[in-house]
């Protein structure tokens, strides 16, 4: 018999399940796509990821060890978007298109 | 004055002067060159004449002066300071090289007037007598190691003096290589001694050695004077190595007299005497070192009688005298050695200007065919000669006689000698007499041969004078090594003043036929009366029935052809031993080095780049083919650390 109580108790290990699916996700959109901005949005998706893994742990564990984590990797996040965008819209302004094979001309 | 202040000077004189016309090598004022030249030589002459002083001046036991400048090499146990020592051998050999040496600088004054390019030969000149200096002063095997490599390319330069003649050019490599093989063996004598002994100190090895007891026929000592016997022969030109030397004489005439007759070619000798303490410890390599001795004299001897070449029966002169003199080192003769190295050097040296004045009379010929009645156009050079062809068959009382008859007698008493020694050593000199005879014959006496179209004359006084001297020097040269059996007779008992004065510095061997005064006697008259002899028969021979000596040649045919062309040593070295080698060489160059080791190191150079383009195409600046990369490696390490 199914064990419904089971089923819809949620734990621990249905978040780590949930992170690895939205990190595959979005490693999937890093590798895959060739337009720059999806790619970030990939990147985030996998940061988020990762911070999603940090708060089920913390939780888990019952101290902010994990939270702090987060709050770093957000800061991190949002000043790699930054860079990111910026790079982005410099290419774009060069070749009127967000490629990333246009990415290639940074070769030394 | 002060030691260290003398024997700088010593050394420094001849430096200078190389220093001085090396780098002005193009001018061609001859007289400038020469005359500064000359001025280092007899600088250097004065020292040692005052180094000479100094020492007669000690008690006869402690006559060393000695100096040492730096400590030259420091490696671990190696310790070589770059010390002089002036002793009773080296004294003698200083006043040879910068005695005879001013002479020949003299002479080459005159005998070069008519040279393109004298100051570079004066430069060699001193630059030769400079290391000539380091080679006798050094007081450990590596200095003069250092020397004995220096003379030696000195000795190639001044070979090669001419070398637009390739002729010549080719004899000054051949001495260069020949040399080389013999250095190679001296080096590894050194090695051995150092590594048995732990040092390279003459000193030191004289007082270590006879601790060390000589275990078998073959220890260290024997294969270490074994090694350097080697290089004596090449340095010295003894058997095998002795081809070097008649080919030497495509050099300036002066050049053979200083260089291959009285002063380089006599390191070998040198190095034993000055090794004889520990030489005595080897009897074998002084039996190798006596018959080899032996054997060179005898050789190089018949060689001589059949020469036409003035300068080459010199040397083959020159290279039988040598082999007397180790012939007398293998007997243990040391003082007698050094003797005749002393009384060789005058009148070798005398001999070999005299005809380098010949040379300079007749413009250059240097066949004795074309010679003959010279005595009537160059009476000085004949006189002279006369007084070397004396002193050098032995007649008494000219210098060769007591020098040469000390060896003989050696030969024959000392417990390393036998009959046999002796009997090469009295047949060689009847044969000296022989050629020597022949060649006054040929080239002064007689009727003259050459045309009327040349008109030989007298040289000038700058040649003449270094004659007179060595003329001088080569009848009174023997007088202060008189024997003793000699010296009883005579009214005011004069002594062996050599043999005196060597005594304290050389190794003794036990005496031999001590005492037996008649043998001595009866041996010394029979020598003479050998090349008293032959010299006679020369003289009738070539002198009043000059038709016979070509009639002779005939009846000797085969033997005659063999003396001739020189055994034929030259072309066995070339068929047996050279072209072999040249043809090893090539064959180890085709298909060693370029079939296998080239081939190996393209084969591994191709392997590389062939990889490397592989690799190279990883990085091709697409970002996300490296993101693709991380992701699979971190993949693939996930996957090992969870497995």
């Amino acid at each position: 018999m199914l064990n419904t109580e089971n089923l819809l108790h949620i734990g621990l290990a249905h978040y780590i399940f949930l992170s690895g699916i939205l990190f595959s996700f979005g490693m999937i959109a890093v590798l895959m796509r060739k337009n720059v901005l999806v790619m970030l949005m990939g990147v985030e998706l996998m940061l988020n990821a990762v911070n999603l893994s940090f708060i089920a742990f913390s939780k888990e564990s019952g101290n902010l060890n994990g939270h702090i984590m987060v709050f770093f990797v957000m800061t991190i996040a949002a000043a790699e978007a930054g860079v990111g965008l910026a790079l982005a819209v410099a290419i774009y302004k060069k070749f009127h298109e967000v490629n990333i094979r246009f990415f290639e001309h940074l070769r030394g | 004055m002060n030691h260290a202040l003398l024997i700088l000077t010593l050394l420094l004189a001849p430096l200078t002067g190389f220093f001085f016309n090396g780098l002005r090598f193009r001018a061609s004022n001859g007289v400038l060159a020469g005359s500064v030249a000359t001025g280092a030589a007899a600088i250097s002459f004065i020292c040692s004449l005052l180094l000479y002083k100094e020492l007669l001046s000690l008690p006869p036991e402690s006559r060393i002066v000695a100096s040492k400048f730096f400590e030259w090499i420091s490696v671990g146990s190696l310790k070589v300071p770059f010390g002089f020592v002036v002793d009773q051998i080296s004294s003698i050999m200083i006043l040879i090289i910068t005695g005879v040496g001013s002479l020949i600088h003299l002479f080459s004054v005159g005998y070069m007037s008519r040279d393109a390019r004298p100051t570079k030969y004066f430069a060699y000149l001193n630059l030769f007598l400079f290391n000539m200096l380091i080679l006798v002063l050094g007081d450990n095997l590596l200095i003069t190691f250092v020397g004995w490599e220096g003379v030696g390319l000195c000795s190639y330069l001044l070979i090669g003096f001419w070398f637009t003649d390739e002729a010549k050019a080719a004899a000054g490599m051949k001495a260069f290589v020949t040399n080389r093989i013999g250095d190679a063996g001296f080096l590894i004598g050194i090695f051995i001694l150092f590594f048995t002994f732990g040092s390279v100190n003459y000193a030191d090895l004289a007082h270590l050695i006879p601790k060390v007891t000589e275990m078998s026929w073959l220890g260290p000592v024997t294969l270490a004077t074994l090694c350097l016997f080697i290089g004596a022969a090449g340095k010295s030109a003894q058997i095998p190595l002795y081809v070097w030397l008649p080919d030497a004489m495509a050099g300036p005439t002066p050049v053979s007299a200083l260089i291959h007759a009285a002063t380089m070619v006599t390191a070998g000798v040198y190095l034993f005497v000055r090794m004889s303490e520990v030489l005595v410890l080897a009897p074998l390599t002084m039996h190798v070192i006596a018959w080899v001795g032996a054997l060179t004299a005898l050789v190089a001897a018949s060689i001589g009688i059949t020469q036409w070449d003035i300068k080459k029966v010199l040397a083959y002169s020159t290279v039988s005298q040598l082999g007397y003199m180790f012939l007398a080192i293998g007997v243990g003769a040391f003082s007698a050695a050094q003797f005749h190295l002393m009384t060789h050097a005058f009148f070798k040296a005398l001999m070999f200007l005299g005809s380098g004045s010949v040379i300079h009379a007749m413009h250059e010929e240097q066949d004795i065919r074309k010679m003959g009645g010279l005595r009537k156009y160059l009476p000085i050079t004949h006189l002279t000669f006369v007084l070397g062809w004396l002193a050098i068959i032995g007649v008494p009382p000219f210098a060769g006689f007591f020098s040469k008859d000390e060896i003989l007698w050696q030969a024959y008493s000392s417990p390393l000698g036998n009959k046999g020694l002796w009997a090469i050593g009295a047949v060689t000199a009847a044969m000296t007499a022989f050629y020597m005879t022949r060649l006054m014959a040929l080239t002064f006496w007689g009727k003259s041969r050459f045309g009327h179209d040349v008109h030989p004359h007298e040289s000038p006084p700058s040649m003449t004078i270094p004659l007179i001297v060595l003329g001088i020097l080569s009848v009174v040269g023997g007088w202060v090594g008189i024997p003793h059996v000699i010296s009883e007779v005579l009214p005011w008992h004069p002594g062996n003043h050599f043999e005196t004065w060597l005594e304290p510095v050389i190794a003794h061997l036990p005496e031999g036929h001590h005492g037996e005064q008649v043998l001595e006697w009866a041996l010394m008259g029979i020598s003479v009366a050998l090349a008293g002899l032959s010299a006679f028969f020369a003289y009738d021979n070539y002198v009043l029935h000059p038709q016979r000596p070509p009639a002779m040649a005939k009846a000797f045919g085969p033997i005659y052809t063999l003396v001739y062309n020189k055994y034929f040593v030259d072309e066995f070295y070339f068929a047996r031993i050279i072209n072999p080698l040249i043809r090893g060489s090539k064959a180890l160059w085709i298909y060693i080095d370029v079939n296998l080791i080239d081939k190996a190191t393209y084969v591994a150079g191709d392997l590389v780049s062939g990889l490397a383009s592989f690799v190279k195409t990883i990085q091709n600046g697409k970002t996300q083919s490296y993101a693709m990369y991380m992701a699979v490696g971190v993949v693939v390490i996930i996957t090992i650390v969870l497995l």
